[in-house]
């Protein structure tokens, strides 16, 4: 037997080794990069979703970015208040709570309300329909085009398509990590506060008359909303009444008062949250009646 | 050998006797890491560096350490531990000396401690019987080679995702499996075109 060969190569082998182990070691410690451990911390508290909502790559990213001070620490949509608490507390600061936002569909135009142009036969996506036939199969440039890329985009499988094409949002699993506003071409797809029970089902760009003739949910700017609300909650900006979500209480006087049911309540609202409206809204009846007759201006009264 | 003589050998090693469709060398990053076309730039720029780094390190070692002690038949398992320790090292030394380097590369170096195409470039160079300088071009036009095919499937699986009328058995791996074997065949067409 060969013993001396089998000495060689196992010394030249092993020799090796221990060169390239050396020169590790000493290389772990002349390039040792000191990294903050509060990065490692943050990291944990994160949910790891890793969904890039905050528009880091990745929760270690965002965590490196909110322990060098580039980045605001409530970014973190799905980690919510909890993350956020969690992070104050490593970082040792005070950080106010953010009202909890959730996506939101702007759109009424299902497949009954605005029906499409023309039938389209192509790659069946969003993205798709927008970009080949310049704004998409329906009626309104604006409309949802129902073929689900909100869908597909949400990690939290908080968004399901409906029966009539329009997508539902699961308020309770959607975190607002906004993927589906980023995934949807028409616009559709926004991020709302979660106090907001009522929202403006529509975001046409169409002026009224166009509307009318596309699509039957859509907003026809008579500004009975703006009117009706007890609260100003409610102003028009170009075609379309825009929330003053501070102001509103979701009483849902508005809803009513929509002809075209453009108006959506995410949330039922409250019958006694309604009764109060509906008295605030005739006590400023009877203040405008009084204003008039008395031709003389009134004080208004305090929001109760 | 001349330049053309180097021009030639960098296009058998990228189109003829390409390393993933020609070889079948390096199939792993390449499924593994073309979903998204950045994603396959940067494990290519990462490819590129080591493969030429680790080819010029084990040719130098080979001549010095194992012809003198007639130990060739241990290349394999040698150069397994040199390449392993050299992305190790590079990955630290890039870490230290250059963290925008290490963010574009950072997550792709260690996937390829143990990729076959690094270890295949060597091997093959050794071989081949090139001298020094033809061995780093070989590994250069390997490398070209594989990042340049990898992007190529990585921009063709971006558009393959687009689509929903793919057949429910062949989406994913499938399709893009079919996808590989059409590509390969398509490269065949550069077989014979230059002799090394």
């Amino acid at each position: 037997m060969d013993v001396q060969g089998i000495l060689v190569a196992g010394g030249t082998l092993g020799a090796v080794g221990a060169v390239a182990a050396s020169v590790l070691a000493a290389a772990s410690r002349a390039f040792r990069v000191d990294e903050d451990p509060r990065i490692g911390q943050v990291t944990e508290a994160l949910p790891g979703a890793n969904c890039g909502g905050c528009g880091y790559p990745g929760c270690s990213g965002y965590a490196a970015a909110v322990v060098a001070g580039k980045a605001a620490p409530d970014l973190c949509a799905p980690g919510g208040a909890g993350a956020v608490r969690r992070i104050g507390a490593i970082l040792g600061i005070a950080i106010e709570e953010k009202v909890r936002m959730v996506a939101v569909v702007r759109c009424g135009g299902g497949h009954q309300a605005c029906p499409t142009r023309f039938h389209y036969a192509g790659v069946r996506n969003c993205k798709a329909v927008t970009l080949l036939t310049e704004g998409g199969s329906k009626g309104c440039p604006d409309a949802c085009e129902g073929l689900g890329d909100c869908v597909e985009a949400c990690l939290f499988d908080a968004i399901h398509m409906g029966p009539d094409g329009l997508p539902i949002v699961d308020r309770e699993r959607c975190t607002a990590c906004g993927q589906c506003v980023k995934a949807c071409p028409k616009g559709v797809m926004v991020l709302e506060p979660c106090t907001a029970r009522v929202t403006v089902a529509c975001h046409t760009r169409l002026a009224a008359r166009e509307v009318r003739k596309v699509c039957s949910a859509g907003c026809i700017s008579c500004r009975q909303c703006v009117k009706v609300c007890p609260y100003e909650a409610l102003a028009m900006k170009g075609n379309l009444p825009v929330f003053d979500h501070s102001r509103c209480v979701s009483c849902g006087l508005c809803i009513d008062a929509c002809k075209p049911g453009t108006m959506a309540a995410r949330v039922t609202p409250d019958p006694a949250v309604r009764e109060q409206a509906l008295a605030r809204q005739a006590e400023r009846k009877a203040e405008e009646a009084a204003r008039k007759a008395a031709a003389s201006p009134a004080p208004a009264g305090d929001a109760s | 050998m001349d330049a053309v003589a180097y021009l030639q050998l960098v296009f058998w090693a990228m189109f003829v006797n390409n390393f993933v469709l020609a070889q079948f060398l390096g199939i792993c990053p390449f499924l593994g890491v073309s979903r998204k076309v950045d994603s396959a730039l940067g494990m290519a720029a990462a490819v590129i560096f080591v493969m030429v780094l680790a080819s010029v390190i084990t040719f130098l070692l080979y001549g010095a350490v194992l012809v003198p002690l007639s130990l060739q038949y241990l290349q394999t398992i040698l150069f397994i531990l040199v390449i392993a320790a050299l992305v190790q090292f590079v990955e630290m030394a890039i870490r230290k000396f250059s963290p925008s380097l290490f963010q574009a590369l950072g997550i792709y170096l260690p996937l390829i401690t143990t990729n076959c195409a690094v270890l295949g470039a060597s091997l093959l160079a050794i071989k081949k019987e090139f001298d020094f300088m033809e061995a780093l071009v070989f590994s250069l036009g390997s490398a070209l080679g594989f990042g340049m095919v990898l992007v190529l499937f990585a921009a063709i699986r971006e558009r393959l995702a687009l689509l929903r009328d793919t057949p429910r058995a062949f989406r994913g791996m499938p399709i893009a499996l079919l996808t590989a074997g059409i590509l390969s065949l398509a490269f065949l067409g550069f077989s014979g075109i230059v002799k090394v």
